[in-house]
């Protein structure tokens, strides 16, 4: 008995050892459900395919992203190699020294026409409020979706109309937080997109946004994770509903559920990988970002999921669905036809008001 | 030779049997002890140092003297009620600190620290820590100035010497409400921003209710449950533990299904007509989808208590009284009931502890207005990053359970209390 204990546990060493002198293992956290899939398709199944010794895990806890990444990072004890994030925490992470600094045009691949990576992502997408830790994936946007089957006659197609009750009457959903509803209540309130964060900065102004946002207050089914916004709609649960691009995307085109976009004053905002400090290998990391941003990689992500690839040279490259074959580009947010009125996020402003808008918001919502 | 010491008893090799005795306690005593000490070692490493050092994030305020050691020193000669900015040289420590911690890049841990006290410090960090390399000589002071007007602001300053102490109460207080000036004064927030207290005592009457709910639901359960033929009493047993062993998250999905406005429940009524399609009932994303969810999902902790109590009541009581001349009614409540009393207490105790700390079920049924503060708390935590002040209401919510349980014991005793 104890011999075969004994023999176990070398035969397990050695197994152990004889594998970690192989593979290399990268842990990529992102956000789960049609996005994380749409990343396994484009950059990891690809890059394993190419590298026979790198195996790739996936983590769903993005959402946690920020606290998890500073946890680990405090505790010494990183176990994530890759984060995905949203710009607005990648500056946070930046700022307090939590992720690396990235110098672009040695990390990642130039375009194919030789463009260094520094001026092929979209401008100032490397750096999100003044900060240099951030690789951009995709361009996101979070905008209005309606069922076409709620309204007779007109359809709702202005950010003003959300807020019309009589026109437009039935539940809404949003997301329960204050950033993008403050700017949106606002806007539907006639303020010029312009002056909409130094509106925002006084008191009256966001009293201004919060009593427009009681208008609709006792309608609002408020939503927390992306996948609620979309399921609400096709459940019938709401009318109008705030959500991800993408994720609307997915309900009409791929479940054919009677629902419509309302591009108007939609928020661009970015998604894109970080590394946190003290990450184990890090030569293994640059590899796989150097081949899962390049062009081709990024205009592949857009055959799964409708978000635009951030660099210009992806931009022309993309097609069609993968399983569906309908042209990509007219679901996508940056689409001319949807982006005349896009709304200019400002990360920077959030950063400093957040704490304190949370508890104005939180305080508005619970009474 | 019949001296006191020859009396006392010996053992065979001579020690007197006293202290053979307290050597053989004393060895089964760390005998005991050892085999404790995984389990105590494994609670002190899993259970005591997090919550310790939760405890102790709630007050600890090192970050921002850490950070800018030279200005909080030099700042403490400045009197912060005088109407006058700081003096040169606070101004040379704020640059070289500023400097030096952009490069560490630990500047902007505490511009995060002091923005939960004055939005925009935050920026204000980030920008002068750009732009402050180029600063290498005298004056330090227009220099600093002229990278943002903030600096000239008295606001700035007072927050900086407020905050360079190593301890802090400002998140005990932000956790009750109140917020502290420069002078040390406690006030209320503004109006719009008090929300903990108004959640604390949400929290405590709503778990209150699905105490209550949970008790008048589980008594005549676990009666029957006592009562019936084992036969049948195993069947309605399993019944009872068979949701206890389901996924929590999926219980909670179900409910949505049943209770939303185009669920189950509301189709059933529009159906058979009690309501009409445009008044379907809103019976979840508020208060009424978290006491029904709540309650669901707590019952078995109120049942098997009951349950284990109530099997332990001999029937000879009831027949007893009931040949007494008692009525049914009064047999059961003069005679059966008190004997279920620490089966209550139990229940009770443990459904509204479970209660109070409950996150994920509030998130998801409880909308805008059933929702708890560990969701709060779980904002904190996760989302704004404010561990400070997530720290501060669990230790306070901590609290609560602790008094809590002190009045209990008080009042009802805890040695009355039965778990099983």
């Amino acid at each position: 008995m104890r011999w075969l204990l004994s023999s176990t546990i070398v035969a397990a060493g050695v197994a152990l050892a004889a594998g970690s002198a192989q593979a290399v293992d990268l842990t990529i956290v992102s956000w789960g459900g049609a996005y994380t899939a749409s990343q396994q398709k484009a950059y990891h199944d690809p890059y394993m395919a190419a590298n026979a010794d790198v195996n790739i895990i996936n983590d769903d806890n993005a959402a946690e992203g920020l606290a998890k990444v500073r946890a680990q990072v405090e505790s010494n004890n990183v176990t994530w190699d890759i984060v995905d994030m949203v710009a607005a925490d990648a500056i946070t992470a930046c700022d307090e020294g939590l992720i690396m600094e990235i110098d672009p045009d040695t990390w990642l691949a130039p375009a194919p026409d030789g463009t260094p990576a520094s001026e092929d992502f979209f401008a100032g997408t490397l750096s999100p409020g003044g900060t240099n830790c951030f690789i951009p994936q995709i361009v996101y946007s979070t905008t209005f979706g309606y069922r076409t089957d709620a309204f007779e006659g007109d359809q709702p197609s202005t950010i003003a109309d959300v807020f019309d009750m009589e026109k437009y009457p039935g539940k809404r959903s949003l997301e329960r937080r204050p950033i993008n509803n403050l700017e949106w209540a606002l806007l539907a309130d006639g303020v010029a997109p312009a002056d909409v964060y130094a509106t925002l900065s006084t008191d009256e102004g966001v009293q201004r946004a919060l009593a427009k946002l009681d208008t609709i207050k006792d309608q609002v089914v408020w939503w927390t994770k992306g996948a609620q916004p979309p399921q609400l709609l096709a459940d019938g649960e709401v009318v109008m509903a705030s959500a991800y691009n993408g994720r609307l995307f997915s309900a009409i085109a791929e479940k054919n559920q009677p629902i419509a976009m309302l591009w108007d004053r939609q928020v661009f905002d970015l998604d894109g990988w970080v590394v946190p400090v003290g990450v184990k290998d890090l030569e293994a990391v640059k590899a796989y970002l150097y081949f899962a941003t390049d062009t081709q990689r990024l205009a592949d992500q857009a055959k799964f999921i409708s978000y635009g690839p951030a660099r210009y040279s992806s931009a022309p490259l993309v097609g069609n669905h993968a399983d569906l074959g309908i042209d990509m580009k007219p679901h996508m947010p940056t689409d001319p036809n949807n982006a005349a009125t896009i709304f200019d996020f400002d990360y920077v402003w959030w950063a400093d008001h957040r704490a304190e808008l949370d508890e104005v918001f939180n305080t508005w919502l619970a009474k | 030779m019949s001296t006191a010491a020859d009396d006392t008893l010996r053992t065979a090799d001579g020690v007197p049997l006293k202290t053979s005795l307290r050597r053989a306690t004393a060895r089964r005593r760390v005998r005991t002890f050892l085999l404790v000490v995984p389990i105590l070692a494994f609670l002190m490493v899993t259970f005591v140092f997090p919550v310790v050092d939760m405890m102790f994030r709630s007050v600890d305020n090192q970050i921002v003297s850490s950070v800018l050691p030279r200005t909080t020193l030099a700042i403490q000669s400045w009197d912060p009620g005088s109407e006058e900015l700081p003096p040169e040289f606070v101004y040379e420590a704020l640059v070289l600190d500023i400097q030096e911690s952009f490069k560490d890049k630990t500047l902007g841990r505490a511009g995060r620290r002091l923005n939960y006290e004055k939005s925009g410090v935050m920026s204000l960090f980030r920008k002068s820590g750009r732009r402050a390399k180029r600063i290498t000589e005298a004056p330090f002071k227009d220099q600093v100035l002229a990278i943002d007007e903030r600096w000239a602001d008295l606001e700035t300053w007072q927050l900086i010497h407020q905050e360079s102490s190593a301890l802090t109460e400002s998140y005990f207080l932000s956790a009750a409400d109140l917020r502290v000036d420069y002078k040390g004064e406690i006030s209320w927030k503004a109006e719009e921003r008090r929300i903990y207290l108004f959640l604390f005592y949400r929290t405590l009457w709503m778990s209150g209710l699905i105490t209550v709910f949970c008790l008048l639901l589980g008594y005549p359960i676990a009666f029957l449950l006592a009562t019936l033929p084992p036969r049948h009493s195993n069947l309605l047993l399993i019944l009872v533990l068979l949701p206890f062993w389901t996924s929590l998250l999926v219980r909670t999905t179900a409910w949505i299904a049943l209770l939303q406005s185009e669920g189950v429940l509301n189709d059933l009524m529009v159906f058979l007509g009690f309501i009409s399609d445009d008044g379907r009932l809103q019976m979840i994303h508020n208060k009424i989808g978290t006491f029904v969810a709540m309650t669901h999902i707590l019952l078995p902790f109120m049942i098997l208590p009951l349950y284990s109590v109530m099997k332990t009541i001999p029937s000879s009581y009831m027949r007893a009284a009931r040949s007494l001349g008692a009525s049914p009614f009064t047999s059961f409540v003069r005679v059966y009931m008190p004997n279920t009393v620490p089966g209550i207490g139990a229940g009770c105790i443990l459904v509204f502890i479970l209660s109070i700390g409950y996150y994920i079920t509030p998130a998801l049924v409880g909308g805008r207005t059933g929702t708890f503060i560990s969701n709060i708390i779980a904002l904190h935590i996760s989302e704004t990053l404010n561990w400070g002040l997530a720290a501060a209401l669990g230790v306070i919510l901590l609290a609560l359970v602790l008094l809590l349980y002190f009045l209990y014991d008080r009042i009802v005793g805890v040695a009355n209390m039965k778990l099983g």
